[in-house]
C-alpha cells in the first residue's frame, strides 16, 4: 500500500521538471567512508580536515564526497559500493573495519582505486596507509615518566588490538628510561568514540590513583574529566587543548593531509600506483602538539626525544624488548623489532601489569 | 473551545487503513520544509531519498539484503508480542545465532567438507538461538523474572562472548592478530543470487518465513492460540490455553529466527565472524514489528520501507550532501506520524465548545 502511493508520489513528482546537478565529467571524484560523525574532533575530524584540505589545494579539479557514522558490519561493503558507482574514482575507507569490505569492491571494480587506513591487507588497486603513532606514544611516556608524581598512569584502550597494544608497550619503554618502577592501569572501553563511557573510565582511572590520562579513543571526554579534577592528561588524535588549557601535555595529532595530497595529485596525473605507507613523525603524518603544561627540562628532553626519532637516532622498540613473562623477545630487525612483529603485536612489555583480554 | 482527543466506540477500519498514508504524507511536508531550510531543492531530496532507490536494479538488491534480517527478526518478534511476551533480545539471540553457526564454518575451515556445511551452520544458528531465548522465557515462566530485563541483559552476554571468541579461540591465524576469523569457505557461505550482487539465498528464506508466519497466524488453531493469549489472558485460561507453554514456544520460535538471521548475515554479506556484525538489527526490528502492526505482511512492507530509507539516506548523502543526521531526524519523524497517526484508530479529535471540559484518554 505504501509502495503503491510512493509510485503515486513519484509519477507527480517526475511529471514536474527535475534538474539533477550534472556536474563536470572531468573533475575527478573523491570519496571517503568514515567511522564517526565529522565532529568527533578525534580521528574522523582529522581526516576531514585533510578533506578540506584537498579540497583547498585543488579547488575545481576535484569533487569530493564523504558517508559519516559508517558501522563497521555489513553495511560497509554497500557504502563503499555507492561510492563506486556514484563515480568516485579514489576512495579512502578510513577505518580498520573496512578492510575486508574494501577489498571485496576492490576486486569488484578493479579501474577504481581505493585507500584504506590502518589495515594490512592490499591489492593492485588498494593501497594501505596508516601513522607510526607509537612513536608519539613513546615520548608521551617519557613525559608521562616526569611528570607523574604518583608513578600511575591511567590508560583508555579502546579494542585490545596491536594498534593499541602497541600504543601501551611504547609508553611504558618511554617512561621506564625516566622512572623504572612506572606503573599502568589499563580500562577496555570496547568502542572509539563513546563519550560517555571514556568519561567514566577516566574517572575510574583517576580514582585508582593514577595522575595522568593517556587514551587511545577519539573523544576529548577523559581530557574534561582530567581537567575537571585538575590532574594531566594526553590529546588524542587532533589538538585537545581548548578541552583542557591547564591539562594537556601533549597530543598525537594525525596529519593526513600531505599524504592524500600526494594521492589526489598521483591519481590526477595518471601515476596511482599501490603502495604500502607507515608514516611517522618523519614524514609528518604523525605531528606533536605543542608541548605544554612542564617544566622546561621536561619539555627540552622531550623535544630531544622527538628529534632522535625523527633522525633515526632513536627506535621505540629498539632491542631488547623484554616481555611481561621476564623473556627477551626474538628480535627479527636485527638492532629492533620489524615493522611485521610492531604490526602483529599481541604481548605486553615487562612492567604492565595487566592481561591482554582475550589472550 | 477546546480540541480534545476522544476514545471511539469501536475501532476505525477506514482510519487502520488510511492512517500510514496520512503518517508518510505529513513526514513528507515536514521533511520538505526541512530540505527547505537547509537549502536543498525538497523535490529532488525526496526523489533521492524515495524514488531512485526503486529504480535500478542495484538498490533494489541492496533494499532486500538490508530488510531480509530486520523481516525474519520482526516476525519472530511479533508472535512474541501477539502472545503478550516481551522478547527484546533479540539483538543477542542474532548474535548467538551467528557465533553457533560461525562454530562450524570455523572448524570446517580447509577441510573437504561438502555441500553439507552450511545447511548445518543454518540449522545451529537457529537451534542456537531459540536455545539462547529460551533462558529469559524459562526464567520468566519458573521464577517470574521480568523477561524485558533478562532477554535485555543476555544481548550483552552474547556481544561479550563473541568479543571473546573472535579475539581468542576463532581468531584468523594470519590475520596480525586483529579481531576476526579467516573468510568462510565456499560451502560455509550462503549463495549469492545474482552474478555481481550481493541479494542473496537469505532473502528467499525471509520471504517463505513470512508466508508461513501469515498461514500460522491466519489459519491454524495455534495462531488463534497465539492472538488469544495475548489479547485476552482470562478468555484464554477458560478456554484451556496455557499461557506459559506458549511463552516458551513464542520465545523459541523467536529466538531461532534472530539466530537464522544471525548466521545467514555472517556466512552471507559479511563472510567471516567478527565484532560488529550487526548494526543493531535486533533493536531496529522492534520497530519494523510494531510498523508493521505485528502482521507479517505488514511487517514485510515495513522491513522494506525502513531498508529504503537507508539506502536513501545513504544515496542523499552522496548525491545531495544531506548529512546522515538528517536522515535519522527523517526516520524519527516517520516512526512519530505513523504512532501518531495509529493513535487515531482508536481515539478521534473532536472540538468541544461547553465550558466543562470532558475528560479523555491519552494516545
Amino acid at each position: 500500500m505504501r509502495k503503491r502511493f510512493l509510485a503515486a508520489v513519484a509519477a507527480l513528482l517526475l511529471g514536474g521538471s527535475f534538474a539533477s546537478g550534472a556536474s563536470a565529467a572531468d573533475k575527478l571524484k573523491v570519496g571517503f567512508i568514515y567511522l564517526g560523525p565529522v565532529g568527533d574532533l578525534g580521528w574522523t575530524y582529522q581526516h576531514e580536515l585533510a578533506r578540506q584540505a584537498l579540497v583547498k589545494e585543488f579547488g575545481d579539479k576535484i569533487e569530493t564526497t564523504y558517508l559519516e557514522n559508517v558501522s563497521e558490519g555489513p553495511d560497509a561493503e554497500r557504502s563503499i559500493e555507492q561510492l563506486v558507482r556514484a563515480g568516485n574514482k579514489l576512495i579512502f575507507t578510513t577505518s580498520f573495519g573496512y578492510m575486508d569490505p574494501t577489498l571485496k569492491v576492490a576486486k569488484k571494480y578493479p579501474n577504481v582505486h581505493f585507500e584504506h587506513a590502518t589495515g594490512f591487507k592490499h591489492d593492485k588497486n588498494m593501497s594501505i596507509y596508516n601513522g607510526r603513532f607509537y612513536e608519539g606514544r613513546y615520548i608521551q611516556g617519557v613525559i608521562a615518566g616526569k611528570m607523574s608524581k604518583a608513578g600511575v598512569l591511567g590508560y583508555i584502550g579502546s579494542f585490545p588490538i596491536p594498534e593499541v597494544i602497541m600504543g601501551i608497550n611504547a609508553t611504558m619503554l618511554g617512561a621506564q628510561t625516566v622512572n623504572p618502577n612506572i606503573k599502568v592501569k589499563i580500562i577496555w572501553v570496547n568502542t572509539w568514540f563513546d563519550p560517555g563511557k571514556e568519561a567514566d573510565a577516566a574517572k575510574a582511572l583517576l580514582d585508582q590513583g593514577a595522575d595522568i590520562i593517556m587514551q587511545h579513543t577519539d573523544s576529548p571526554a577523559a581530557m574534561q574529566v582530567a581537567s575537571e579534577r585538575g590532574k594531566l592528561a594526553f590529546g588524542q588524535d587532533s589538538e585537545m587543548i581548548k578541552f583542557g588549557p591547564k591539562t594537556q601535555l601533549t597530543s598525537i595529532m594525525d596529519n593526513w593531509a600531505p599524504y592524500y595530497i600526494a594521492r589526489v595529485k598521483a591519481e590526477l596525473d595518471g601515476k596511482w600506483k599501490e603502495e604500502d605507507t607507515w608514516g611517522g613523525l618523519k614524514s609528518k603524518m604523525v605531528v606533536m602538539a605543542p608541548y605544554t603544561n612542564m617544566p622546561d627540562d621536561v619539555k627540552k628532553l622531550a623535544m630531544d626525544t622527538e628529534g632522535a626519532i625523527i633522525d633515526g637516532k632513536l627506535f621505540p622498540f629498539k632491542c631488547p624488548v623484554i616481555g611481561q613473562d621476564g623473556k627477551e623477545v626474538e628480535c627479527k630487525g636485527g638492532t629492533r623489532l620489524d615493522d611485521g612483529q610492531v604490526l602483529g603485536m599481541n604481548f605486553y612489555v615487562k612492567g604492565v601489569d595487566d592481561k591482554i583480554p582475550g589472550k | 473551545m477546546q480540541l480534545v482527543l476522544e476514545k471511539r466506540a469501536e475501532r476505525s477500519n477506514t482510519i487502520a487503513l488510511v492512517s500510514p498514508l496520512i503518517a508518510i504524507g505529513l513526514t513528507i511536508v515536514t521533511m520538505s520544509i526541512l530540505f527547505v531550510i537547509l537549502g536543498k531543492n525538497p523535490i529532488s531530496a525526496l526523489i533521492v531519498y524515495f524514488i531512485d532507490p526503486l529504480t535500478d536494479a542495484y538498490s533494489l538488491q541492496e533494499i532486500a539484503v538490508k530488510a531480509s534480517p530486520l523481516v525474519m527478526i520482526a516476525i519472530g518478534l511479533s508472535l512474541c508480542y501477539l502472545a503478550n511476551a516481551w522478547n527484546i533480545g533479540a539483538e543477542g539471540q542474532f548474535l548467538i545465532g551467528a557465533v553457533a553457526g560461525s562454530w562450524l564454518a570455523v572448524k570446517t575451515q580447509g577441510t573437504d567438507a561438502g555441500f553439507w556445511v552450511l545447511p548445518a551452520m543454518l540449522l545451529l544458528g537457529a537451534v542456537a538461538g531459540a536455545l539462547y531465548a529460551l533462558i529469559p522465557a524459562i526464567c520468566k515462566v519458573r521464577f517470574g523474572a521480568s523477561e524485558i530485563l533478562t532477554s535485555l541483559m543476555l544481548v550483552y552476554v552474547a556481544d561479550l562472548l563473541l568479543d571473546y571468541l573472535v579475539r581468542g579461540p576463532w581468531r584468523d591465524p594470519a590475520g596480525f592478530n586483529f579481531p576476526t576469523t579467516a573468510e568462510f569457505d565456499p560451502v560455509a557461505t550462503v549463495p549469492i543470487l545474482v552474478e555481481g550482487g550481493r541479494l542473496h539465498l537469505g532473502a528467499i528464506i525471509t520471504l517463505l518465513i513470512v508466508a508461513a508466519a501469515a498461514v500460522l497466524l491466519g489459519r491454524t488453531i495455534k495462531g488463534f492460540e497465539i492472538r488469544v493469549v495475548g489479547a485476552a489472558p482470562r478468555a484464554a485460561r477458560f478456554g484451556g490455553f496455557n499461557a506459559n507453554q506458549l511463552i516458551l514456544l513464542t520465545f523459541a520460535v523467536s529466538g531461532a529466527l534472530a539466530g537464522l538471521a544471525g548466521i545467514i548475515e555472517v556466512a552471507g554479506p559479511v563472510g567471516h565472524l567478527q565484532p560488529g556484525i550487526s548494526p543493531g538489527y535486533g533493536f531496529t526490528a522492534i520497530i519494523v514489528a510494531f510498523l508493521g502492526r505485528l502482521n507479517p505482511i505488514g511487517i514485510l512492507i515495513a522491513g522494506l520501507f525502513l531498508a529504503l530509507t537507508f539506502i536513501g539516506g545513504e544515496q542523499a548523502q552522496i548525491a545531495m550532501k544531506i548529512p546522515l543526521d538528517v536522515t535519522k531526524v527523517f526516520q524519527g519523524i516517520l516512526l512519530f506520524y505513523v504512532l501518531a497517526c495509529d493513535s487515531l484508530i482508536l481515539y478521534r479529535f473532536r472540538l468541544v465548545f461547553a465550558s466543562r471540559q470532558v475528560s479523555s484518554g491519552t494516545g
